[in-house]
């Protein structure tokens, strides 16, 4: 057997695959520039927007491309209290992307551990928690997530628990489908038969193959968390002031929004769509990639 | 299907329980009304004297045993804010909301199925890709930035359009709706346009999908073998296949509407129950968001149940599976 013969590792034939689509390399790119972004906002600010030393009141809600006396450019423009649009904005996006991921990652592990109980175990646990599952999704989620808002108050961590508590059904549904598929298979007998313990069929069996959907799904729900986040910081029922994500930049130009000083909720709503958009084209992709369907 | 019907109600009574339970016991959590209440400078006695008359000196179980007496007679308590029944308050503003969600729904279905079968017939034609990279970004959009967008571009820019308000309203059977004025339906366009934008884009993708599918049915092959016109193979063969889904998610998505209202109107100052919930949720007004949270899950468990209906009226292989069990 020559070496051109052996399957490729799955990776690569992902990585493969994906780069078909010119477009999702486009969003690809676009989420990576922007998870950079997030990451080193600190070092690549023009500014510190939340440092009060570094702002002048005198510099306040000056247009895209203004000056400052020394000699700064506001690529895009200040807020109402001086600060650099920019830099705000990366900041934000900071705070975004990290509420969006934490709480996917969050809803993820709890959905996971629900939906596999379901399906593995079957019977009236199935039935709970799925039961519990379907009245829940028959709710939009900006109306559970403004519920448990009502109740918990506000709050970084408050968010992230409202976050968490509005996505996990989603996990919890989709392992579940996967897993009742994965379940009937022969590979799944076979370890059974070799009297393998309960947790290693689940961890070491199971889940592995109920991956491919989830990840779609997570991608997709990443996006879903920052749009859902940034509502409701709109709202002002989100993020505290002191945590300024790229909802509550964009409920701060409101204000300044009928009189014209439209950059102030412009930009950041710019990047808000940038960032969902490349998640969602990436997610896009990647379901198509994953799906065993749809393989040569 | 009775039956059916009757297992339904049962079905949300029980969830509209537990909701009330958990909200009012979450409610109950977040903090003491009497403090916004009364004047800071209020001594001991008339605290006391706020709290015993708001009913908040009673254990937790008899306050919701209280609460739960007076729901069922259709009383969900007084707003401690405005002093007026909770009920009446979010009734009062019901009909802005609603109005405004029915306009949306109008806009997404009206333009959507027409733009989703156009899209559906022609995937690969300029048309067709426009459509759906409009359509991917009206899922993207975020409801509340676009609001602000509209705003900027149409009452502040080119001033076309108030930007806030329900403008005057007319009385149709009792009442108050805004889009029989001229004056009402400017009022009434951006922000229908803003809730309508999201659905838009869902209606579209569901008939441009649905469209493609039935395409490739044996069903439309034998239409066009029978020398049937292409008017009448898509209008009638192919519509009328793609409506049933279609009907279901609009249906089913007018609930998501009347949450999502809740944006919408916090942007353009509309008067309904979603800018009173946020109001509501800032003052700690806790009666306003028990009622509010009860009537709209009651308004959810209707809507589920009509849009069953209907979908078992459109399709016969529901009905007959119903019949089954």
């Amino acid at each position: 057997m020559t070496r051109e013969q052996a399957p490729l590792h799955p990776f690569r034939r992902i990585a493969s695959d994906f780069a078909e689509s010119r477009i999702a390399l486009a969003g690809l790119a676009l989420l990576g520039l922007i998870m950079a972004v997030a990451l080193l906002a600190p070092l690549i600010s023009p500014q510190n927007p939340y440092d009060l030393a570094q702002l002048d009141i005198l510099d306040s809600r000056l247009p895209p491309l203004a000056q400052s006396d020394g000699g700064k450019t506001y690529w895009l423009g200040t807020d109402d209290q001086g600060r650099d649009m920019l830099s705000g904005i990366f900041y934000g996006l900071r705070i975004s992307v990290a509420v969006g991921v934490a709480s996917t990652l969050a809803a993820l592990a709890i959905g996971l551990g629900f939906g596999l109980l379901a399906a593995y175990f079957g019977g009236w646990v199935d039935t709970l928690v799925m039961r519990i599952v379907d009245i829940q999704l028959s709710f939009p989620s900006i109306l559970i997530a403004l519920i448990l808002l009502a109740l918990l108050g506000q709050g970084l961590d408050k968010i992230i628990v409202a976050l968490v508590a509005v996505q996990w059904a989603y996990y919890a549904r989709t392992v579940r489908g996967a897993a009742l598929v994965e379940r009937r298979k022969e590979y799944m007998e076979a370890a059974a038969g070799l009297a393998l313990s309960h947790a290693r069929i689940v961890f070491r069996h199971l889940l592995p193959n109920c991956l491919p959907p989830l990840i779609v799904v997570a991608t997709v729900q990443v996006a879903a968390a920052i749009a859902l986040e940034a509502t409701l910081s709109f709202l002002g029922l989100g993020l505290p002031i002191t945590e300024p994500s790229l909802g509550l930049l964009i409920a701060n130009g409101y204000t300044y929004m009928l009189s014209g000083k439209y950059w102030i909720s412009f930009y950041p709503g710019v990047a808000l769509l940038a960032t969902i958009v490349s998640i969602n084209l990436v997610a896009d992709q990647l379901r198509d990639v994953l799906n065993p369907r749809l393989q040569k | 299907m009775p039956v059916t019907i009757i297992r339904r109600l049962l079905q949300s009574l029980l969830v509209l329980f537990v909701m009330s339970l958990l909200v009012f016991a979450g409610v109950y959590a977040i903090g003491n009304p009497v403090d916004i209440l009364v004047s800071p400078q209020a001594d001991q006695a008339e605290i006391a004297r706020a709290t015993a008359a708001l009913g908040l000196d009673r254990p937790l179980a008899a306050q919701y045993w209280v609460f739960l007496r007076q729901a069922a007679a259709g009383d969900l308590g007084r707003s401690f804010a405005f002093n007026v029944p909770a009920i009446q308050l979010i009734l009062e503003r019901m009909p802005a909301t609603l109005e405004l969600a029915i306009a949306a729904m109008l806009i997404a279905v009206v333009l959507g199925i027409p733009l989703g079968l156009w899209a559906g017939l022609a995937p690969d034609s300029i048309a067709g890709r426009t459509i759906m990279t409009g359509s991917i970004l009206g899922f993207s959009l975020p409801t509340f930035w676009v609001g602000l967008m509209l705003i900027m571009v149409f009452s502040v820019w080119l001033g076309w359009l108030p930007s806030s308000g329900r403008g005057p309203t007319v009385e149709l059977l009792g009442v108050p709706v805004s889009f029989l004025s001229r004056e009402g339906l400017a009022h009434l366009l951006l922000p229908a346009a803003n809730l309508a934008l999201f659905k838009l884009a869902l209606v579209i993708r569901l008939t441009r999908a649905g469209t493609r599918e039935a395409l490739l049915q044996d069903y439309v092959r034998y239409a066009r073998a029978k020398g049937l016109s292409e008017t009448r193979v898509v209008g009638v063969h192919v519509l009328k296949n793609i409506l049933i889904p279609v009907v279901t998610v609009v249906g089913l998505e007018f609930g998501s509407l009347i949450a999502f209202a809740v944006v919408t109107e916090s942007v353009f100052s509309w008067p309904g129950m979603g800018k009173l919930l946020i109001e509501s949720i800032n003052m700690l007004d806790r009666p306003v968001i028990v009622a509010y949270l009860c009537i709209v899950v009651t308004l959810f468990t209707v809507i589920n149940l009509a849009v069953d209906l209907a979908y078992s009226l459109l399709d016969p292989r529901v009905r007959l599976s119903d019949a089954a069990t």
